[in-house]
């Protein structure tokens, strides 16, 4: 079996809604009758065949090739398989994912992985705002799952994050860890400003010294026992994270925000 | 039979079935590793009176433990997992939770979990903070010297228990040399613990008493002073009896203690005054599980 792959034909002017192309939808059929499946494409609805050549027969790989900035929804909601996307993706990838792998080689949008509920999300280039965040008026962002970004992202990483883990090899925007209730997020670049604003708890972990807000209190510097079994968890991930250099137990503990419930923290490298 | 001068008696020992867990300490060195282990297994020889028996299962290498510290695995066995998960509690809330620079993690998977951390964690007052690492969930719970970290739950196994052999000696001495070169050799056996003081116990007991508010009393058959009182299991020329009792995960696993206890017992032979090895039963009718000595020698 070779895996499922959809090639873009022609960059549409309008955005894609990608959501049907996942797994559960193409399991089982043909690649004549995938081909006459629909996806909306702005206002009309268009076959999929209108969009891509597709070839192959394992629906549970799902490869998408001269993928670019307007295919949104890639991998909505997606249970088991493995999509990966060559190029660029959307906004909204892999958002609500219960499982499975997502990888892509280029650059994600807005609201990478929001609400994700399991599964591993890999992007080797740069991703937008709200990355593992809510969508807007919701209050439970990211619940599970680990996300990786060998770029940066934009503002507002894991913004009402519940669990799970980020991990940005690169930098991040303004409001990393807004309004986190739980999880991990790890930077191994610089962070903006308003960092942890209004997190209730979790670890934002930082290889550098972010700048802080008033609202957020020094608990001294610790060697702290869980930070092993963290980043040895790294080590399944293909990065940075990954290389035994990366890995530190002496952190500058930070915990805030104060000005919400404050049992959050900010772990800093020494 | 006959080892090297020793007589194996032609009887087994009986065993019960037990619920068990393991957990692993760690601290910042053996020492720390070990004083915590220790607590935590002390006064758990037999479940007749101290809710559990408990011993220490082997010494971790650093390379061994999630943390990369040196650590102890230590084995708890009850005769039901409801037991079994209050004594588990109580004893990493006392005796690990408050030993310096320790951490405790689960050493066993199994479908059954129980608390190991999950309910300690109320010790942090709300200030514990909760981490899911790899799938598993951890507590750290803060405490005057840093942090205790502390895995949710481990896991309870189908386990076996009262495993056990005498050693019949010519003079007390003697038995308990051959007592010692024997837990040695049974202390490299994975899987099992030897719960009595020093793996030894002087006081093998039966079941039942002529005092009504007693469910065991001293095994008077075994009593060298007795030898002329009781219907003795002794020859004159044995003066002092002590017994080896094993726990162990599962009977293949007492098997091979027992072997080389046995073996190391045997191997110092009747040059050294051991003059038998016997076995205590209650005639095969309490315990499902038999461990023929014969069997195990052949």
């Amino acid at each position: 079996m070779s895996a499922l792959t959809f090639t873009l034909k022609v960059q549409p002017k309008q955005r894609v809604d990608m959501s049907p192309l996942v797994p559960a939808n193409l399991t089982g059929k043909t690649i004549a009758e995938i081909a006459q499946l629909t996806v909306q494409c702005g206002k009309p609805i268009i076959p999929v065949g209108d969009l891509f050549d597709i070839s192959g027969d394992d629906a549970q790989t799902i490869v998408i090739n001269n993928s670019f900035d307007k295919l949104d929804f890639i991998g909505k909601a997606l249970e088991n398989g493995t999509i990966t996307v060559n190029g660029d993706a959307g906004a909204y990838l892999g958002m609500g994912m219960k499982s499975g792998t997502i990888k892509v080689s280029g650059n994600a949008g807005l609201y990478v992985a929001c609400e994700m509920k399991k599964g591993t999300l890999e992007i080797d280039g740069n991703v937008g705002d709200f990355l593992g965040g809510a969508l807007p008026g919701n209050k439970m962002g990211m619940k599970g799952g680990m996300i990786l970004v060998k770029g940066n992202a934009g503002a507002r990483v894991g913004d009402h994050m519940r669990r799970g883990l980020i991990l940005i090899e690169g930098d991040t925007g303004d409001y990393c860890g807004s309004r986190m209730t739980a999880g991990t997020i790890a930077v191994m670049g610089s962070t903006g400003r308003y960092l942890g604003y209004a997190m209730r708890r979790g670890t934002l972990l930082l290889w550098n010294q972010p700048q802080l807000m008033a609202s957020f209190n020094d608990c001294g510097s610790h060697t702290l026992g869980f930070l092993p079994l963290l980043f040895n968890s790294f080590k399944q991930t293909n990065s940075k994270f990954a290389e035994s250099t990366a890995a530190f137990n002496r952190v500058q503990r930070y915990a805030g925000d104060m000005s919400e419930m404050g049992r959050g923290e900010v772990l800093v490298k020494l | 039979m006959i080892i090297n001068g020793v007589t194996i008696d032609a009887t087994f020992a009986e065993a019960f079935p037990m619920k068990a867990t393991r957990a692993i300490i760690t601290a910042q060195n053996e020492k720390w590793a070990m004083i915590a282990a220790q607590a935590m297994t002390g006064f758990a020889t037999s479940v007749i009176a101290c809710g559990c028996e408990a011993g220490i299962d082997r010494i971790l290498d650093s390379s061994e433990t999630l943390d990369g510290r040196p650590g102890v695995a230590v084995m708890i066995f009850a005769m039901g997992g409801k037991g079994l998960a209050k004594q588990l509690e109580t004893r990493a809330g006392q005796c690990v939770l408050t030993s310096p620079t320790s951490a405790l993690f689960a050493g066993i998977d199994s479908a059954i979990k129980i608390p190991l951390g999950k309910n300690l964690r109320y010790f942090g007052d709300g200030f514990q903070v909760g981490k899911v690492i790899g799938g598993k969930r951890y507590w750290r719970i803060p405490v005057m010297d840093g942090e205790f970290l502390a895995e949710a739950t481990t896991g309870q196994v189908d386990a076996v228990g009262g495993g056990n052999f005498l050693v019949l000696a010519q003079s007390q001495p003697q038995a308990l040399i051959a007592c010692e070169a024997a837990i040695e050799a049974m202390n490299k056996v994975p899987n099992v613990i030897m719960p009595f003081p020093g793996g030894v116990v002087r006081s093998g007991s039966k079941v039942g008493s002529k005092y009504a508010a007693l469910n065991a009393s001293t095994n008077d058959a075994f009593c060298p002073t007795l030898k002329g009182m009781t219907k003795t299991e002794l020859s004159p020329d044995i003066e002092s009896v002590m017994e080896i009792v094993i726990d162990g995960l599962s009977k293949e696993d007492i098997d091979k203690a027992m072997r080389v206890g046995i073996q190391a017992v045997c191997d110092l032979g009747a040059v050294n005054g051991i003059k038998r090895i016997s076995a205590g039963n209650y005639g095969g009718k309490l315990g499902p599980f038999h461990f023929h000595l014969q069997e195990i020698m052949a």
